[in-house]
């Protein structure tokens, strides 16, 4: 399973997307496939301050409740208000509509803690044994 | 650092699980398929055509002898000497205290009886039916893990089954059971489950178990029988409002707690938990199983609190999104009795903030 190459990952499963000062945050294909079917995901609000792989929500799906981590820190910009009425879309599209939230990065460095796509693909593959 | 490890025991079918590209889990003892492609592809299957499940890993004892029907009533709370021939009933077994040891079915066949019991239950069942057997005429087989159980359960089961039964299954009535064959292999052949929906559960020999589970999915992979897991499972039984050991019952939880005050048979001369069950009955204080329905989207989880107003009355049992509730998230809550009253407002606390729920009647769904 290959990782899209213009995302950072977190050890947690979860993606992040770079643009300027913003970071679009979600849950990776082998998070969501881990998951299985998502019933409901529960975020923080636009305005919240995060830290770097805080406890920010829950995903969960019909049988098992997941902590959400985020990838980086700084202000919540705005979320993905879809994922209240359709939360399966980020079983379908979980690189894609599925995303989560868009945080104002605090510390543009933070992003040097994330793993680089091949290093992701490691860690996935060693999860699946 | 040394962690004792219980050997994790595998169902006749746990090749073609493996095969299905089912997610495997450990239950009641055994690997089990909690799900194949998606609980609720599976929970849709059931509903509206069928689906096929593996239930080997549910413990199944042969009791034989003149005794049986008699000695069972004074372990039991519902009537065992009233069962007829071919026909199956719903029991559970208690402690001294009312409590529920187990819920189990049993099945009545021409010269023995079948009873089925949770995987989980299965050593505590069989140690506690052999200590209890002294100076009873009853002969005792344990077939955990020899049998095997496949049940076909949803409105096409029928149409599924029969063609490959050697037996008028139409003709066969809700909770009876035929010794016939299913695909020329001997098989039990009972109209129960464990879903809501109508069905069937064949017991067959392991030895048949592939060759079957194989024939009814070939044969009905057109019309869309799907393999389902114990995820599937579970969502469909507690929309249909059944309990499940170590929710809805347990040891210290009673079957009049669980709503199950019919199949309490006060009139049976005596059965164990008889006196601590008249008395609850009698004081009517108990905290009791009650169905409720989440106003918003957040679902309601085993151990979550529940409020009514500001005062804790009980806690959460079993939770899930319910497909065919409207999609809404249903569960089954222990809680004090006035908070057990249908229409009753109460809040369910998820993570620090509560959220409204409503009392409602079970089961929540019924099929039409």
């Amino acid at each position: 399973m290959a990782q899209p190459e213009n995302l950072l990952y977190s050890k947690e499963h979860e993606w992040v997307k770079i643009d300027g000062d913003i970071a679009t945050v979600g849950i990776t294909e082998y998070a969501q496939s881990s998951l299985g079917d998502i019933v409901y995901v529960e975020l923080p609000k636009t305005g919240a301050h995060v830290v770097q792989f805080g406890n920010i929500g829950v995903v969960e799906s019909v049988k098992a409740v997941s902590d959400l981590f985020t990838p980086v820190g700084g202000e919540v910009v705005e979320v993905n208000a879809e994922l209240d009425g359709d939360p399966a879309l980020v079983n379908r599209e979980p690189f894609a509509g599925g995303w989560m939230l868009k945080i104002r990065l605090s510390d543009a460095s933070e992003t040097a803690r994330l793993l680089s796509p091949s290093a992701y693909e490691q860690l996935v593959a060693e999860e699946a044994h | 650092m040394t962690v004792a490890s219980v050997p994790v025991k595998r169902t006749a079918l746990y090749d073609e699980h493996r095969a299905l590209g089912a997610r495997l889990i450990p239950f009641g003892g055994f690997e089990m398929p909690v799900q194949y492609s998606s609980i609720l592809k599976e929970h849709e299957a059931v509903r509206r055509r069928a689906g096929l499940f593996d239930l080997s890993h549910m413990g199944q004892f042969v009791l034989e002898g003149e005794g049986v029907a008699e000695w069972v009533d004074r372990l039991t709370i519902n009537n065992v000497a009233t069962i007829k021939p071919m026909q199956a009933r719903y029991n559970i077994f208690t402690n001294a205290r009312g409590g529920a040891h187990d819920d189990v079915i049993f099945y009545r066949l021409e010269n023995r009886w079948l009873l089925v019991v949770n995987a989980s239950n299965a050593g505590k069942m069989w140690k506690h039916l052999n200590e209890r057997a002294g100076g009873s005429a009853v002969n005792l087989t344990n077939l955990h893990g020899r049998s095997a159980l496949i049940a076909i359960q949803g409105p096409q089961a029928l149409a599924m089954l029969a063609p490959h039964a050697g037996a008028d299954l139409s003709a066969l009535k809700y909770y009876f059971c035929a010794e016939a064959s299913v695909y020329g292999r001997p098989a039990v052949i009972a109209r129960t489950g464990y879903t809501g929906e109508d069905g069937f559960e064949i017991f067959v020999d392991g030895k048949y178990a592939v060759e079957i589970w194989r024939a009814l999915l070939a044969d009905n992979c057109a019309t869309g029988l799907e393999p389902c897991g114990l995820g599937a499972r579970d969502v469909l039984r507690l929309e249909a409002g059944m309990p499940l050991y170590g929710h809805e019952l347990a040891e210290d939880i009673t079957p009049l707690q669980a709503g199950l005050g019919w199949a309490v048979k006060f009139g049976k001369p005596e059965f164990l938990g008889k006196e601590a069950l008249l008395a609850q009955q009698e004081a009517d204080d108990f905290r009791r199983v009650a169905g409720i329905v989440m106003a918003g989207r957040a679902p309601a989880r085993e151990g979550y609190r529940v409020f009514l107003g500001d005062r804790d009355v009980g806690e959460v049992r079993s939770g899930s999104t319910a497909p065919s509730v409207g999609n809404r998230n249903v569960a089954t809550a222990l809680v004090e009795p006035e908070a057990a009253v249908v229409g009753t407002a109460v809040a369910v606390e998820i993570r620090g903030t509560k959220h409204a729920a409503t009392v409602v009647a079970l089961p929540f769904y019924k099929r039409s």
